[in-house]
């Protein structure tokens, strides 16, 4: 386990390095760039700035550069739009903020989702698993930039109980909206297949083993069902809390909570060329993580692999 | 306040109102108005987006300029209606070869940490902001300006220190210009002339714009920072006229979805907001006091390319006057747009200080005749409706421009058979393919600098970095020269109009028209002023 570990880890570093480059080369190849705007700078204005950044450089040295100073220095560079500020700035103000929203997104999310599907499934056919599928299918097809705003119409304009959007360094009332537009979709993804998945376990075998042995059936499903219902389930999650946690525009925009997922898209509109890699690279890392941590959680909950 | 003392707060003043007691929240009166001030003086408003910067050097958009018009002060400000007020500085003194302007400080101005404003700030921060080293974006409104040695400085052939700008002494500043300016004294409310604090700036280097690091001289300091969420001015003590300002904290969101800021404005969390695209007429039957349509200083254009890489068809100046002549522009701004804009038959917007709208024979034509004209010159180029011209429009992706766009090739189709493609570009890709003249048309707007008329008309002279017609026309670069140095040159801008309503190298559409919401009981709003430049500290909350 530890050597299949350590292999993963060490696949990770050239996969980012390749992750880096290409980034790098769309980046560029892409039309425009930071300093364009529909007043075209004088020649020497921008020379300038051209200079100051460090785009009169070839493109071979700029990206030596770019890498040397992210891996020694952990250095992304100032941020080519917002002239009064580092990458670093960026991603150690806006992160934590995503981080935070996404979180709890994802709490709630697992908990409801996996309490929705796993009681649809155990009294399949009544009312309680069609209101289940209901609801998650209606979680589905309400994107979130349609819940949001109706979330602020409800909770602020009508009921005035809860504020519009914004942060305040994190408090509770400033997360709750938040936290429902960003996992009421996951929630729906996690319910279905959780619900498909238990309906699957409990019709093997060793289920009906287990209830021939006469075990209660709150037993059966702890002890014996859950474990292989949440299989399919993991593998969904854990690309599902990098998305999370690595933010969402529209959450962002629509409650200008001031996360990742927010600078994320305008750097790429604004050719924001520092920011797009920071965030890539940021991006890039938690994947490759969070995919080796739900390839740990597989061995560990189902004994048939092993590494 | 935190939400919950809010919530208790907004339930108290609904309880007392529903007992009918008198409320009056304040007991102060405006000296000259005599309104019973609110309570309670904040101003929370909303911007679309974080800006790129808000150091005064740095700075390049006008939700920045907002900012710093708050934090910082320059030589002169402007008053309600857009003319010139003293700032720092209590008047100026021009030489009769208007080369040379000297302005007189005022000895009461102070730095948020309380040392003295002195004209060395401003010397310091006008080399500053043209200094290679600083790269600003913004250092061509310096070369704009036209100091002394400003493009040599920019272009680092000799030092920043050569720049035309000396304090003689700390109350004495010297302006040296290479060529007259009429507006000159205008352009020293813009923020790239504000001081800056020398001393912060060398103890926190590029961080010295953050909260807690910022030396400011204006009317307000800055308290809170949060990029991208939030922004807290405050108060600022020191300054000068402090005792007459009324606003104690303003308030500054970052909220990119117009419609959540404008529900957010109706659940009582904002006191201005930009009125949703299309809204405006609902808005203001809803809201008559609340729903504000002031001009604004951009006025919006399709572009013609006029080099090899155009239309053939449209380097016949009568084909693209057709084209011109067949836009409604009634329809545009009343069923499109729907928001106080004006049709535009001139490129300079009707707002313009000093500037009377000429009369362009197009303008005072009905609608019929126009399209009865368009029709004749299109025939007579050899285009009818067995052999239509076909156009390519691009314009860059947004819901506005594409109405606008769809709307225009109609009539274009209907009047005169053209056949459009349209075509939309993500921004920057607009922006290139348009700056290189890979285009035939293509949608722009420009925004004054200053208020005057040669900010938009430059636009026309060949030599012109934004002339993406690439339109030549050497009498009109004439008289935009002969306008820089002359006494009275409306008569030139009337003629440079005429020019271009004949050659029309653009067609005009409309002029901006900037529409929001706004408290009505935040009083002192300068509508009249066509930039569009507030100052916070001209403020006050009337109470209910």
């Amino acid at each position: 386990m530890t050597a299949y570990i350590i292999r993963r880890l060490a696949v990770a570093i050239p996969t980012l390095l390749i992750l880096v480059i290409l980034s790098f080369i769309l980046m560029y190849a892409a039309p425009g760039g930071p300093f364009n705007s529909d007043r075209p700078l004088p020649p020497q204005v921008l020379a300038n700035l051209e200079a100051k950044y460090g785009l009169d450089q070839p493109f071979w040295k700029r990206i030596t550069t770019y890498v040397w100073s992210v891996t020694t220095q952990f250095d992304f560079g100032p941020s080519f739009k917002f002239k009064d500020r580092s990458v670093n700035d960026i991603i150690s103000q806006g992160f934590p903020v995503t981080l935070t929203y996404g979180f709890w997104s994802f709490i709630v999310a697992v908990v409801v989702g996996v309490s929705l599907g796993a009681a649809a499934a155990i009294r399949q056919n009544t009312w309680l698993d069609y209101l289940a599928v209901g609801i998650s299918v209606g979680a589905q097809v309400l994107p979130n930039f349609v819940l949001g705003p109706i979330l602020i119409i409800v909770f602020t304009l009508w009921l005035g109980v809860l504020p519009g959007g914004g942060w305040n360094g994190g408090q509770w009332q400033y997360l709750v909206m938040p936290v429902i537009a960003l996992s009421t979709s996951y929630m729906a993804s996690i319910a279905r297949i959780t619900r498909s998945s238990m309906l699957e376990v409990l019709n093997t075998n060793f289920i009906r083993t287990a209830r021939a042995k006469g075990l209660s059936p709150t037993r059966v499903i702890w002890k014996h069902a859950l474990k292989p219902t949440m299989l399919p389930v993991i593998s969904y999650l854990g690309p599902a809390f990098v998305g999370m946690i690595t933010g969402s525009v529209v959450v962002d925009l629509i409650f200008s909570t001031g996360g990742i997922g927010q600078f994320f898209v305008n750097s790429a509109f604004s050719r924001d060329y520092s920011v797009i890699m920071g965030i890539t690279i940021l991006v890039g890392s938690l994947t490759i993580l969070f995919n080796l941590v739900v390839d740990i959680l597989y061995a560990w909950i189902d004994p048939k692999i092993r590494y | 306040m935190t939400f919950k003392t809010k919530l208790m707060a907004s339930t108290a003043a609904m309880l007392i109102a529903s007992s009918g007691a008198a409320w009056a929240d304040g007991h102060a009166t405006h000296p000259e108005t005599g309104d019973v001030l609110a309570s309670e003086q904040t101003f929370t408003y909303r911007d679309l987006d974080e800006s790129p910067s808000i150091d005064p050097g740095v700075a390049e958009d006008s939700a920045g300029g907002d900012i710093l018009r708050d934090l910082f002060e320059g030589l002169m400000n402007q008053d309600a209606d857009g003319n010139l007020i003293p700032g720092v500085a209590t008047g100026y003194e021009v030489s009769d070869d208007n080369l040379v302007y000297t302005f007189t400080l005022r000895d009461n101005a102070k730095w948020s940490n309380g040392d003295p404003v002195v004209a060395g700030d401003f010397e310091y921060a006008w080399k500053r902001a043209a200094s290679p080293e600083l790269a600003s974006p913004y250092s061509w409104f310096i070369e704009l300006m036209s100091l002394e040695n400003a493009s040599e400085v920019i272009a680092g052939d000799v030092e920043p220190s050569e720049l035309g700008v000396t304090a003689i002494d700390d109350m004495t500043l010297e302006v040296r210009l290479t060529q007259p300016l009429p507006y000159f004294a205008q352009m020293t409310t813009h923020f790239t002339t504000f001081p800056v604090h020398k001393a912060t700036v060398d103890a926190h280097g590029s961080e010295w714009t953050q909260a807690g690091n910022m030396v400011s001289n204006g009317a307000y300091k800055l308290t809170e920072f949060v990029p991208q969420e939030r922004m807290v001015r405050e108060r600022n003590e020191m300054y000068w006229d402090n005792e007459n300002t009324y606003i104690d904290t303003v308030t500054r969101l970052v909220i990119p979805d117009e419609n959540v800021a404008l529900t957010r404005y109706l659940a009582g969390e904002l006191d201005r907001t930009a009125v949703p695209t299309g809204q405006f007429p609902r808005l203001s039957e809803e809201y008559p006091d609340e729903a504000l349509s002031v001009p604004t200083a951009c006025s919006y254009y399709y572009t013609i390319n006029l080099t090899d890489t155009g239309n053939p068809a449209l380097m016949d100046p009568n084909v693209r006057k057709a084209l011109s002549l067949a836009v409604d522009r009634d329809v545009i701004v009343e069923n499109v747009l729907a928001g106080g804009q004006k049709p535009a038959y001139t490129f300079t917007h009707w707002a313009t200080a000093g500037f009377e709208t000429p009369d362009i024979p197009m303008a005072s034509m009905t609608q019929a005749d126009r399209n009865a004209m368009a029709a004749e010159l299109m025939s007579a180029a050899g285009y009818d409706a067995d052999n239509p011209l076909a156009v390519d429009l691009i314009y860059n992706t947004s819901e506005g421009h594409k109405s606008v766009a769809i709307a225009i090739s109609q009539m274009w189709k209907q009047t005169l058979g053209v056949e459009a493609t349209l075509d939309n570009q993500e921004w920057q890709t607009f922006l290139q393919t348009r700056g290189n003249q890979d285009y035939q048309i293509a949608r722009a707007g420009w925004c004054a600098d200053y208020n005057e008329a040669s900010t938009f008309l430059d636009l026309m002279d060949s030599n012109s970095g934004y002339n993406d017609a690439k339109y030549t026309n050497t009498e009109v670069d004439e008289l935009l020269a002969e306008a820089k140095t002359a006494d009275n040159p409306q008569a030139n801008y009337d003629r440079v109009e005429e020019i271009i309503a004949i050659d029309t190298p653009i067609i005009p559409i409309y002029h901006y028209a900037s529409v929001n919401m706004l408290n009505d009981n935040l009083e002192g709003w300068p509508v009249n002023n066509f930039q569009q430049n507030w100052y916070s500290k001209d403020f006050y909350k009337s109470a209910e």
